[in-house]
């Protein structure tokens, strides 16, 4: 009884919002907030603590040099922002496969 | 040895200082004894919202330059027994006070009194650090915005930096009715996003606008929500093992009325 009022409840809810418009990218300006302030402070939050980018430089030259020998000083790892996401962009100058593989899958 | 409590927030007016009136005032209501620090120099508000402005002879920088003892300058609520306020000076800034002068001060209160709560400035400059220098404890407040939560973010992130390990969150002004249309941020969401404990949620309320014009804050107002809340978060604060205050509890006969023929204000 309670349950079916609570469904019908969020049904017509909903139809209110969509009614409404809820805002031109037609969701709840709830779930926007919370979508830009998650991006915002992967940002943030990475400046604040310098160390972390380069604690996953020197990760990311762990693993990779099972694999293959790189060139370290010419390496860059930085975050970079599409409009709705945030990447992780690594640029790894190779030197030399190596031809036996001794990665940690291995 | 009493706890040394800053409360802060990064944005500006998201609630600090009604947070720390609030809080100070339930606890001295359960009996403990309490010293409130304004310490926000150049813009003190703390004595206007405990209406004691009117009573203030010596302020926090008096103390430190030595003009008085700290004794002197706290100023006792007569309303309420146990709850003691250091004033800010308003005439000096910030700089007036080293962070090694406010642990001295909050150490001295903390012999004397069971709760130390300093309200902190906005911002994240000397004026945050001094407030935060002698605290174990600290209460982030938020409103459910994203700028105000960003800023709460950068502010848990200095305070871990500055040894105080578990920051407590207060979400301030949440209008329940726009959270279940989608309008404002989900609570689960905004912890989620923080990751950091959850001390209580304050409603949006008319009757704070009334309590700041009078000098009464809302906890001495029975039939106020958020006040309600406040004297809910206090007794969590304290250690007492509560399930967050419900923002959707129907109050009174009206309220349960509305609940049920599923109207509501908000
Ligand atoms: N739950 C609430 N409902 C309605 N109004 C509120 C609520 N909480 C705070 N306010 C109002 O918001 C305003 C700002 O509050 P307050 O002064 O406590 O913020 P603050 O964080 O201390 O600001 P500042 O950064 O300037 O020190 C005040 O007018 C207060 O009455
Ligand atoms: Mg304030």
């Amino acid at each position: 009884m309670s349950g079916a009022r609570e469904r019908l409840g969020k049904v017509l809810r909903g139809l209110a919002g969509w009614a409404r418009g809820a805002g031109w990218r037609g969701r709840p300006s709830g779930l926007l907030a919370r979508e830009r302030l998650r991006l915002v402070l992967v940002h943030d939050r990475t400046s604040t603590s310098p160390g972390l980018l380069e604690m996953l430089r020197e990760d990311l030259i762990d693993v990779i040099s099972g694999y293959m020998e790189i060139d370290r000083d010419g390496m860059e790892v930085s975050l970079s922002r599409a409009s709705d996401s945030v990447m992780v962009v690594a640029s790894i100058p190779v030197i030399r496969v190596k031809r036996q593989a001794s990665g940690v899958g291995c | 040895m009493g706890e040394v409590i800053v409360v802060t927030s990064g944005k500006g007016g998201v609630g600090k200082t009604t947070t720390t009136a609030n809080l100070g005032m339930s606890l001295a209501l359960l009996g403990h004894r309490v010293a409130l620090v304004d310490a926000d120099i150049g813009l003190r508000n703390l004595d206007i919202v405990l209406g004691l402005e009117n009573r203030i002879v010596y302020d926090l920088v008096d103390v430190v330059e030595g003009f008085c003892r700290l004794k002197q300058a706290l100023i006792k609520d007569k309303r309420l027994d146990g709850l003691s306020l250091l004033p800010a000076a308003q005439t000096r800034d910030k700089s007036a006070v080293s962070p090694e002068q406010m642990r001295n001060i909050c150490a001295e209160l903390a012999r004397e009194y069971d709760y130390v709560l300093v309200d902190s400035p906005a911002g994240i400059e000397q004026g945050f650090r001094n407030a935060a220098a002698a605290a174990r404890r600290a209460i982030i407040v938020s409103t459910p915005e994203v700028m105000a939560v960003r800023d709460a973010d950068r502010v848990i992130g200095l305070l871990e930096a500055m040894t105080i390990r578990e920051p407590e969150l207060i979400i301030n002004r949440v209008r329940p009715a726009m959270v279940r249309r989608g309008d404002m941020m989900d609570i689960d969401d905004i912890i989620d996003i923080l990751a950091i404990e959850l001390l209580g949620v304050v409603p949006e309320d008319d009757a704070m606008l009334v309590s700041g014009n009078r000098g009464e804050p809302a906890v001495l107002n029975g039939s106020s929500r958020a006040g309600e809340a406040f004297r809910h978060i206090a007794r969590r604060l304290r250690g007492e093992n509560l399930p967050l205050y419900d923002l959707e509890r129907p109050r009174g006969v009206l309220g349960r009325i509305r609940r049920l023929v599923g109207v509501e204000r908000g």
